[in-house]
């Protein structure tokens, strides 16, 4: 794969070394040549010095032919434009930003941004894992090219769907229960018929904008 | 109408006092307050510290009441970031954006924005005159 890096800072640099290492052809861009200099010391001519949100500097890079573009600057705003000018302008087919602030994610997936990696999103996550009970409702994946998601809701005793048959609950439209793990780990394919109990988990695919009603749906008592 | 200006350059400021002239009620949203000296006394709408790439600034700002945001900070990122903010998240009715590399101008007014490029107005100014 050939992989067009923008910000030549930590993160930037150890993401080009570790792509290197497993052979992809890597060009790394940044405004500061000395940064560039100390890199290609270690990892050989793989710098372009210039402005990674310029069309002239992305055009030198080859920014046509690349598979992907990541931009890893640490201004949210630079790595947003940067990414846009690569899928507009060169129709690279994935873009990668980093994102500081977190509320950014939705407008850079908006705008064009086919992936965004924020350090904050993990470690709040991380805080979150720790500090609360698991959630009923864990996202397991997002359907590719397609607004479907696929969820793991645990049914809790009080939940209004305790000894009902499936056919009996309400779900969102386009939610479909896909498995059904009981109390002891046993795994069954649901049925129309099937009993739901307390303390069963449920696969469900589902859209993703139903993901509040159907964690409701499930779980409410 | 309601105008929000990010960036109170020499153009924001001017700019800021020339619609206040014209009867329009403006505010002033810059993460620099030395910037606002720049303004005329008889100013008298509102000047607030804040990034215009950061929607909660932008909402103490009044950005949902605006009928305009302009932005006009000496960064073409951050101009085009907050600008495409304003469009695509708060649905302001006109929204405009300054850009200073005329490529990159020419880019996003392909994609949408009312953009205006000093570099490329000066240089035809000057053209015009020789």
């Amino acid at each position: 794969m050939y992989i067009v890096i923008v910000g030549a800072g930590n993160v930037g640099y150890h993401l080009a070394k570790a792509v290197l290492s497993k052979g992809h052809e890597v060009l790394l861009i940044d405004r500061d040549a000395a940064t560039l200099e100390r890199i290609e010391d270690e990892l050989g001519s793989i710098g372009l010095k210039g402005d990674g949100c310029e069309a002239n500097t992305l055009e030198e890079a080859g920014t046509a032919r690349a598979d992907l573009f990541v931009a890893v600057t640490d201004q949210d705003a630079d790595n947003l434009v940067a990414c846009q000018i690569a899928k507009h302008r060169f129709k690279v087919p994935r873009t990668v930003a980093r994102m500081s602030d977190l509320k950014n994610e939705p407008l850079f997936r908006k705008l064009g941004v086919d992936v965004t990696v924020s350090s904050t999103i993990l470690v709040l996550q991380y805080i979150e894992s720790q500090t609360s009970k698991p959630p009923m409702l864990t996202r397991l994946a997002v359907l590719r090219g397609s607004d479907r998601e696929i969820a793991d809701v645990k049914i809790p005793p009080t939940s209004v769907v305790v000894g009902k048959k499936i056919r009996d609950i309400s779900l969102p439209q386009n939610s479909l229960i896909i498995l059904l793990i009981r109390r002891d780990e046993r795994i069954q394919l649901p049925t129309s018929t099937t009993v739901l109990e307390a303390g069963d988990r449920v696969v469900v695919v589902s859209d993703r904008a139903s993901e509040q009603a159907l964690h409701l749906a499930l779980t409410g008592s | 109408m309601k105008v929000l200006i990010m960036g109170c350059s020499r153009v924001g400021a001017h700019l800021a006092s020339l619609l206040e002239t014209d009867g329009h009620e403006v505010t002033l949203l810059d993460v620099d307050p030395s910037g606002f000296s720049k303004l005329p006394h008889t100013f008298r709408g509102n000047a607030l510290l804040g990034d215009g790439t950061d929607e909660d600034s932008l909402r103490r700002g009044g950005i949902q009441e605006m009928d305009a945001f302009i932005a006009l900070t000496e960064d073409d990122n951050t101009n085009i970031m907050a600008a495409q903010i304003a469009k695509s998240v708060f649905n302001v009715p006109k929204v405009v954006c300054r850009v200073y590399d005329p490529t990159r101008e020419q880019l996003y007014r392909d994609l949408g924005l009312d953009t205006v490029c000093p570099t490329a107005l000066i240089a035809e100014s000057v053209r015009k005159r020789l």
